[in-house]
């Protein structure tokens, strides 16, 4: 049993290295701790009561939770904006960084699969989805549709993740055998997870908001937007933090990258637009909603045209390459992506779906302190694992934390 | 090198009984754990009715009766309502939220009706349902009242992830409240504002309860699951009209088997001018709005 001992010391000194840190680290920690405590508490109250506690009602059945599972759902996809490059055209400067995407859609579908279950009326019947006890109604519901990909998706990612730490661990290098053909499976899974999931909104006849076949290339080009800003923040700290050599070229490229995905993004925001304003039906109803407000309904409205300005911002600073290439000019632009397409992905997507209701009845949602407590823990839930899944990748990538001698050469033998 | 072999044989036989427990215990939870109200056999059924039976007299102290009446042959349930008799009373909701036992507090109320101005005709933007004069009718106003439409093309029961609700063989679209998990989807589907979600624990007081129950109808509901009109169908497979019929002041609602040649319901769908709501969208609803004069 060599190997499973090897994994058994891999595990260890994975765990060893997660609690090594210096008072930043230790710091950032708590406060990741604090605010999972504090959601914990919020989401008591929510079972304690009900889904009561948080804004949403009848007219307006899905929120603040839902949104941000979108929006997630994006980040995970994303991970493929670094593969493609990598595997594909064998850029090199990429593919080191590869490892990170892959850690990042570890997480953000962690967040995601905690939103949909803080979102469910009866948590405690989750398991009336799992066959062989439950039942699910597959091929015929999407959300079916969506736990599938998304939860094969995390097993790819984990799978392959751990594989190629595992073989670092012990010197060795990745089975390409067992890699590359996960990894060219999760890159049609990306674009798959996000597709699925704009088809559970896109195929509800009842929201004309949402039925429109130009929501899941939407998706996936506000996806390729945020999910690498926020990797472009994380190779910056990496840089500085660790000895880790993540080359300029490399973070240049994703952000070329982002600025023609940011380009279509505008631009099927832009057709949308024109086709509802243009035509002028009776469907134009809910995007005047979300743009212009309905009569004195008009919360959503500095959100609608602040994600404009700041998804236009971030294409100006990405398109340029002078502030492309200034640090601080890169990471205000950032910045802006991520919070342009969090607003639009989030509150822009759902509500203004669901606004007026069916019936034509405008209930205005806005998420209580509760809901903003709940999604602040699942976000600090998914920073942790975050936090945690690189402190282990990153010395074993760099060749800091290796198997102890004794046992690599066991290992070594035993493949010899 | 024997006991080599005989360490072996122990473990194998370790897995062998590990794999079999796991085994046994999948199939006793499925034999005899939780099952969806759709496909429980018979005997099961009747037992749980029994335990319902038992619980609900219990909780509110009277004896309360759960119906497991199934579809009856040859009948497909339709409504139809007559929109230039209605007259905005309300009565409807009333005579519902009595019979099927929905939570006063918060009020869940399964028919909506809505005001809407004579000159626009139906436009569901410039519709009221909080309308409160103090006579009715208003002049310049007619009235919609709105339930789930029981669509032979439901876009609810196709989203469910966990087959919860489904379409009985009678054309009533039914819920499992005891298999919901409440996501929701169905309420985003639903182009009729049909369903309604428990977001708290529904109340209603003891003296009000109505203790004649179907087990897919009006028994109580618990929190965190969607619930909606099921065409009263304790009273309908018992041979008698839903409640929001038999209550209309001025006999707008009908409702009667699609299939009878001779139904009142077939004589309006065959003569009179029927419209569906949002007939666009292919739901092929069972309940009709027609102009009766």
């Amino acid at each position: 049993m060599p190997t499973v001992r090897l994994f058994g010391s891999f595990l260890v000194e994975s765990a060893r290295a997660a609690l090594r840190g210096g008072r930043m680290y230790w710091t950032w920690i708590a406060v990741l701790l604090l605010l999972i405590a504090s959601g914990a508490a919020a989401y008591t109250g929510q079972i304690t009561v009900g889904l009561g506690v948080t804004a949403m009602r009848d007219q307006v059945s899905w929120g603040f939770y839902i949104g941000n599972f979108t929006f997630l759902v994006g980040v995970a996809a994303a991970a493929i904006v670094l593969v493609i490059p990598a595997y594909v055209y064998d850029w090199g400067p990429i593919r080191e960084i590869v490892i990170f995407g892959e850690l990042l859609a570890i997480s953000a579908i962690t967040m995601c699969l905690l939103f949909v279950t803080v979102d469910v009326g009866r948590p405690d019947r989750l398991w009336h989805m799992m066959p062989p006890f439950g039942h699910l109604n597959f091929p015929r519901s999407i959300l079916a549709w969506d736990m599938v990909v998304l939860n094969l998706y995390f097993a790819i990612n984990f799978v392959v993740v751990v594989h190629i730490l595992f073989r670092a661990f012990t010197g060795r290098h990745y089975a390409p055998r067992l890699v590359v053909p996960l990894v060219l499976v999760s890159i049609p899974m990306a674009v798959g997870i996000h597709t699925v999931t704009a088809f559970l909104y896109n195929g509800l006849a009842a929201r004309p908001y949402w039925n429109s076949s130009i929501l899941a290339p939407q998706f996936l080009a506000s996806a390729f937007c945020s999910g690498p800003a926020i990797l472009l923040f994380v190779l910056q700290l990496l840089r500085r933090m660790t000895s880790f050599k993540i080359r300029d070229e490399a973070i240049w490229k994703i952000a070329e990258l982002m600025a023609y995905a940011m380009f279509v993004n505008l631009f099927l925001h832009g057709a949308e637009a024109f086709k509802e304003y243009y035509s002028s039906t009776e469907h134009l109803l809910y995007t005047r909603y979300w743009f212009q407000g309905i009569g004195a309904h008009r919360t959503l409205v500095p959100y609608a045209w602040s994600a404009v300005s700041l998804n236009v911002l971030a294409l100006v600073l990405f398109i340029v390459p002078r502030t492309r290439m200034n640090w601080v000019t890169l990471n205000i632009g950032c910045l802006a992506t991520y919070a342009g397409c969090y607003i639009e992905k989030g509150m822009g997507l759902i509500i203004p779906g669901l606004t007026p209701d069916t019936l034509g009845e405008i209930y205005e949602y806005y998420p209580t302190l509760t809901e903003v407590r709940v999604a602040a823990g699942v976000f600090a839930v998914g920073f942790l694992v975050f936090t945690f899944l690189l402190k282990v990748a990153v010395p074993i990538v760099l060749g800091q934390l290796s198997a102890p001698a004794l046992d690599r050469r066991r290992a070594s033998h035993l493949h010899a | 090198m024997a006991h080599d072999h005989t360490h072996k044989a122990d473990m194998t036989r370790r897995e062998f009984a590990s794999v079999a427990a796991a085994a046994a215990a999948g199939f006793l939870l499925t034999a005899c754990g939780p099952r969806r109200l759709r496909e429980i056999p018979r005997d099961r059924l009747r037992k749980a009715i029994a335990d319902w039976e038992r619980e609900y007299s219990e909780r509110y102290g009277k004896s309360v009766t759960v119906s497991d009446a199934g579809p009856m042959p040859g009948v497909l349930f339709a409504y139809a309502l007559d929109l230039s008799r209605c007259n905005g009373s309300r009565r409807c909701v009333d005579a519902c939220v009595a019979e099927n036992n929905q939570s006063r507090d918060p009020e869940v109320k399964w028919i909506r009706v809505l005001s809407m101005n004579k000159d626009k005709g139906i436009d569901f933007s410039d519709a009221d349902p909080y309308y409160s004069p103090a006579e009715v009718p208003e002049p310049g106003r007619f009235y919609v009242p709105t339930a789930c439409q029981h669509c032979r093309n439901a876009p609810c029961t196709k989203v469910c992830p966990t087959g919860a609700t489904w379409t009985e063989k009678d054309g009533i679209v039914v819920i499992d409240y005891d298999w919901c998990i409440g996501c929701r989807c169905c309420m985003a589907a639903c182009p009729y504002g049909a369903r309604h979600f428990n977001w708290v624990a529904p109340k209603v007081p003891s003296e009000q309860i109505n203790p004649a129950m179907h087990y897919l109808g009006n028994r109580p509901r618990p929190r965190g699951v969607v619930e909606k009109c099921t065409w009263c169908i304790q009273r309908t497979r018992a041979g008698r009209y839903p409640a929001c019929a038999e209550a209309c002041p001025t006999g707008a609602r009908k409702f009667g088997n699609m299939l009878d040649p001779d139904s009142e319901i077939r004589y309006i769908l065959e003569n009179k001018r029927v419209l569906l709501l949002k007939e666009e969208l292919n739901t092929m609803p069972k309940f009709f709005y027609f102009y009766g004069t």
